[in-house]
């Protein structure tokens, strides 16, 4: 369906900065356009909206509707306007009553089969079939409307989401074209042909059945109600809308979110967001639902043990009491004893009044964030070798990459939108590289091969790595002009001399890293000659116990190469969360103030205290897993967590319930009652991205806007929630708005100088360093020069982890996350996305299942040195043999009993990529889960007689 | 692992890795690191362990550790 209120173009746009100007006379009217618009786009430009159905200006034109059709002077017929482009001096004829005959004689066949319901149909007002109608003067059907047609078509309504009604299909191919060319899934088709044609799902399944990912963008492109929301034809068409930014994956996608008074109808992807140009995943477009769950917590509640029910309390009440139990354990045990932690699914504004909270009002540095278990070691990897703690392009860059390399990521189902433009580029021609144990879908998908699939060992990216520079070092593949202009040379040549030694041969390191020499051999000579490299990586890099090394040589390899600081290369970190990166931005880690500035430079310091009006600590505070250990030793004492849930995300789920179970009070901020509230004291109930302002920041340094479309449910955004405990504890917070709380980081935070709401409104998003010398952002970093001067080689030895696999614990498990799932699943649990993932399964080699006489669907159970969980098992070739792989998203695995203590080693972020594990055939749940989910459930009881 | 083995563990990582990536200066490396990102209670509690033998400090780890104790004194 189109977007309510946008104008459509009809085709694609065309560069201005790359072609020529054309100018041609449409209608009278001299029109000046790129050279390659179509006449259907320069006649849209120059206000004159010729009829169309088949064409929109997301897809590239088809030319089958024939309703476009003009006359053009000295060119014989009536060619189709979307298809026909413009030329020097022509002139077009859009409104001729010949051209309204042959509209009419056209739109009387597709009205002739559809049916004529439109005061009931669900699309009623926002229907291109009833406005082209119009639009042409159609007044009857000379042919009846008792012929043969599809008006009894069977509707398929088994997507959870959306319909689908052959009835009301116009065979316009834009469903399938949108499929194809925006998604790239190629899960429909034509079938058939003449009269008989019909658009079909895979091979003819319904919509839940088919290999369609429920991404809406058939949806979007439908000019009728054939493909519509269910939530449309519940509520009705949208009056309004307020465009905003998703609160998902890293990509950060906008949004129109479509309302009816104050309630949400939609969420349609916004044409003009740079981040996802008009495209959406299944979670973004449709998993808002559990906004309004009936799980959804919304009145404040404390206890004062956890083996007490909760008791709702005032909004005062439970101010006071968080405030009175933070006052009494620091004055007790010290002020060292108590920390927070920020939350990458809450604003900038949010997470920096958190880490503000701490510093001024708990005097010490005890924050942190859940980077700590995904990004840190990007954020440590790139500030050592390049100076920003931060990828450095943006999304638009990858349509100038000629080898794309993918390391440890898996796009799409990770960061499915990002993805989408990748595999665009693909099928353009660009050649793709990816390091992977798995063989994730972006391996082999339609039309897309990976020209290598480097299908390591778990554990060794380093050692592949490296293996890949002594390659490139060792068959004088470097770009030493790059590296002598922009590097510090000698660094490069003892980082040379390093990868070039024998033992860092692919040949001397395959029977370590289980990757083919002569296959790693071919990656690296595509890559270091193949044109533009852009190097793509995730957590299967990050997650490691060498998670920093790894980042740091990829860094190496992208420097030594000359894939930095221009359009179509580039070191770029799929950010997991959706503003994981505005999380570390704001000074959520316990090293670092705000714009990545250690907290014992005395220069930062002294201006925050000026602006904050107190002494602050200059040592660095306590991170997560350091936390938890303090806590268990007895010394930290009470924990105030926005937006997480570390019980279940966090590894080594015993020691993490140890540690809060330790605590005197934990203050859970929170949408649901999730797993760490069942060691909560105090629960705040937390605002939806729906209900506040804000701005969340992407992988890709893109500060958006988050705009408020309803109230919160709660009473309060999350930023006034802080903003009153904090004025409990005795600060005097006043911001009226989250505007103002940007000021501040802008005022005091060197990269952020320029960032205010204005200049968002203005300019629709900016992507940091946003400064003097560029006051709307950096889209491509490092161009010049290295932010820190020149750029860094470290030497990277390969380091085997520690986690070994043996007679005991055979497998190895690594774990990751779906596309219709987010996370631990808090809130896609609490949508129908349910219906694609209702449980967490583990993935097993054939080979290894037979081994163990497992069954696809068998009950197995999962045990580590750390602990033991069971799920069902699902027998596939995707993880190599030795390898098992699971997800997260469900409690009741509990995937983060098995993972280990072992981290990386310069921030501690977990090793959830490599687990020794066994698996074994299973009757069910184990003792653990049972009581588990007993505890669980004895924990979130409330007491019947609340209080107001 | 107790909280002090999980400390000792860490500091030998460090230590191991910093000794490839700073050939020159691993020790002076190894404390810098602990300095930047350690909190105070983490350094205090292995420098109590160096104090009490340090017996599963690497060599590199156990002389950044010493060297972390005589900065912390000069300071003091």
């Amino acid at each position: 369906m189109a977007w309510i209120g946008e104008q459509d173009l009809g085709t694609k746009a065309v560069s201005a900065v790359t072609s020529a100007t054309v100018t041609l006379r449409i209608d009278g009217q001299d029109v000046a356009v790129p050279e390659g618009t179509s006449i259907m786009r320069a006649a849209a430009l120059a206000g004159t909206d010729i009829p169309k159905l088949c064409a929109t200006d997301t897809l590239e034109a088809f030319g089958s509707c024939r309703l476009c059709l003009v006359e053009i002077d000295g060119r014989n017929g009536y060619p189709a306007s979307c298809t026909t482009p413009v030329a020097e001096g022509m002139v077009v004829r859009t409104q001729t009553d010949r051209l309204a005959k042959l509209r009419r004689g056209v739109m009387e066949l597709y009205i002739s089969d559809h049916p004529l319901d439109c005061l009931t149909c669900s699309a009623n007002g926002d229907c291109e079939l009833q406005d082209q109608a119009g639009a042409v003067g159609l007044r009857d059907v000379r042919y009846g409307y008792e012929g043969q047609n599809h008006l009894v078509a069977e509707k398929d309504e088994s997507n959870p989401y959306f319909t689908f009604d052959p009835a009301k299909c116009i065979v316009c191919s834009r469903c399938v074209r949108a499929c194809d060319e925006i998604q790239g899934t190629f899960a429909l088709t034509i079938e058939g042909s003449g009269f008989g044609s019909k658009v079909v799902a895979s091979q003819n399944d319904s919509f839940l059945d088919s290999d369609c990912v429920s991404c809406g963008a058939c949806v979007q492109a439908c000019p009728t109600s054939a493909l519509i929301e269910k939530s449309v034809i519940a509520q009705g068409t949208p009056d309004k809308a307020v465009v905003t930014t998703c609160a998902y994956c890293g990509v950060g996608c906008t949004f129109r979110a479509e309302m009816r008074g104050e309630q949400l109808v939609r969420m349609v992807p916004w044409k003009d967001g740079k981040a996802n140009r008009g495209h959406s995943c299944v979670k973004g477009r449709f998993a808002w639902g559990y906004a309004n769950h009936r799980d959804r917590i919304l009145k404040p509640m404390i206890r004062a043990s956890v083996e007490e029910p909760w008791r709702e309390v005032s909004w005062d009440e439970a101010i006071a009491y968080t405030a009175g139990e933070f006052r009494r354990i620091q004055a007790k045990y010290g002020k060292d004893s108590v920390g927070g932690i920020t939350s990458s699914r809450c604003t900038n504004e949010e997470t920096f009044l958190v880490q503000k909270l701490i510093r001024q009002g708990f005097g010490n540095n005890n924050v942190d964030t859940c980077a700590r278990v995904c990004h840190s070691p990007t954020g440590y990897g790139l500030k050592t070798t390049f100076g920003t703690s931060a990828g450095t392009q943006d999304f638009d860059s990858v349509a100038y990459a000629d080898v794309i390399m993918v390391i440890g990521a898996n796009p799409t189902d990770g960061h499915p939108v990002f993805a989408s433009r990748m595999k665009q580029r693909l099928r353009e021609g660009a050649k793709l590289i990816v390091i992977d144990p798995r063989r994730t879908d972006i391996v082999r998908t339609p039309h897309i091969a990976a020209t290598h699939h480097l299908p390591l060992r778990p554990g060794t990216n380093v050692a592949v790595l490296t293996a890949i520079a002594h390659v490139v070092v060792t068959e004088g593949l470097a770009d030493e002009a790059f590296v002598r202009e922009r590097c510090d040379w000698s660094e490069f040549e003892d980082w040379a001399a390093f990868v070039a030694q024998s033992q860092r041969s692919p040949e001397a390191t395959e029977a370590l890293t289980g990757v083919p020499a002569a296959d790693l051999r071919a990656a690296a000579q595509l890559f270091a000659t193949g044109g533009n490299g852009a190097i793509y990586y995730g957590l299967g890099v990050t997650e490691h116990s060498q998670g920093s090394s790894t980042v740091m040589a990829i860094a190496n390899l992208a420097m030594a190469t000359g894939n930095i600081g221009r359009e179509g290369v580039g070191v770029n970190p799929l950010r997991g969360q959706n503003n994981v990166q505005g999380a570390c931005d704001m000074g959520s880690f316990p090293h670092e103030y705000s714009g990545y500035r250690h907290v014992s430079d005395p220069a930062t310091r002294a201006m925050f205290e000026q602006a904050w009006g107190v002494t602050l600590d200059a040592e660095p505070g306590l991170r997560i897993p350091n936390m938890l250990d303090a806590a268990t030793d007895g010394t930290f004492k009470a924990l105030f967590i926005q937006g997480e849930d570390i019980l279940q995300s966090d590894p080594n789920t015993h020691h993490v319930a140890a540690g809060l179970a330790a605590m005197e009070c934990v203050v859970v901020q929170d949408l649901f009652l999730n797993e760490t509230a069942n060691y909560a004291h105090v629960f705040l109930p937390g605002s939806t991205f729906l209900e506040k302002d804000g701005t969340f920041t992407n992988a890709e340094r893109r500060i958006q806007r988050v705009r408020k479309v309803m109230e919160p449910l709660n009473g309060y955004g999350d930023w006034e929630i802080v903003q009153l405990v904090a004025n409990a504890i005795g600060l005097d917070w006043s911001y009226t708005h989250p505007s103002e709380i940007m000021d501040e980081v802008a005022a005091l935070t060197p990269t952020f100088a320029t960032v205010s709401y204005d200049a968002l409104d203005r300019l629709g998003s900016m992507q940091w360093p946003a400064t003097e010398a560029a006051p709307d952002g950096t889209p491509t970093m490092h161009i010049d020069q290295f932010v820190r001067g020149t750029g860094h080689f470290v030497v990277t030895d390969y380091i085997p982890t520690d986690e070994k696999t043996g007679p005991r614990f055979p497998l190895l498990l690594t774990t990751g996350r779906i596309l219709s799932q987010y996370n631990v699943g808090a809130q896609t649990r609490r949508t129908d996305n349910i219906a694609w993932h209702p449980e967490d399964r583990l993935e097993i080699h054939p080979h290894d299942a037979e081994n163990r006489g497992i069954r696809d669907g068998d009950w197995v159970g999962l045990r580590s040195r750390a602990g033991e969980t069971t799920l069902r098992a699902l027998i596939t070739e995707r993880v190599a043999p030795g390898v098992v792989y699971t997800t997260f998203h469900h409690p009741a695995t509990q995937a983060n009993v098995i993972t280990t203590d072992y981290s990386d080693w310069a921030t501690n972020c977990p090793e959830y990529k490599v687990t020794a594990v066994q698996v074994a055939i299973s009757n069910g749940p184990s003792d653990w889960q049972q009581s588990y989910q007993a505890q669980a459930e004895r924990s979130r009881r409330v007491l019947p007689e609340a209080a107001e | 692992m107790s909280t002090i083995d999980h400390l000792v563990y860490m500091a030998n990582q460090i230590a191991r890795e910093l000794g490839s990536q700073c050939p020159g200066r691993p020790v002076a490396a190894t404390r810098d690191h602990l300095r930047q990102f350690w909190d105070p209670r983490m350094r205090q509690a292995i420098v109590a362990y160096l104090d009490r033998g340090g017996e599963h400090l690497s060599d590199t780890a156990r002389d950044a550790v010493a060297l972390l104790r005589e900065t912390a004194e000069r300071a003091d």
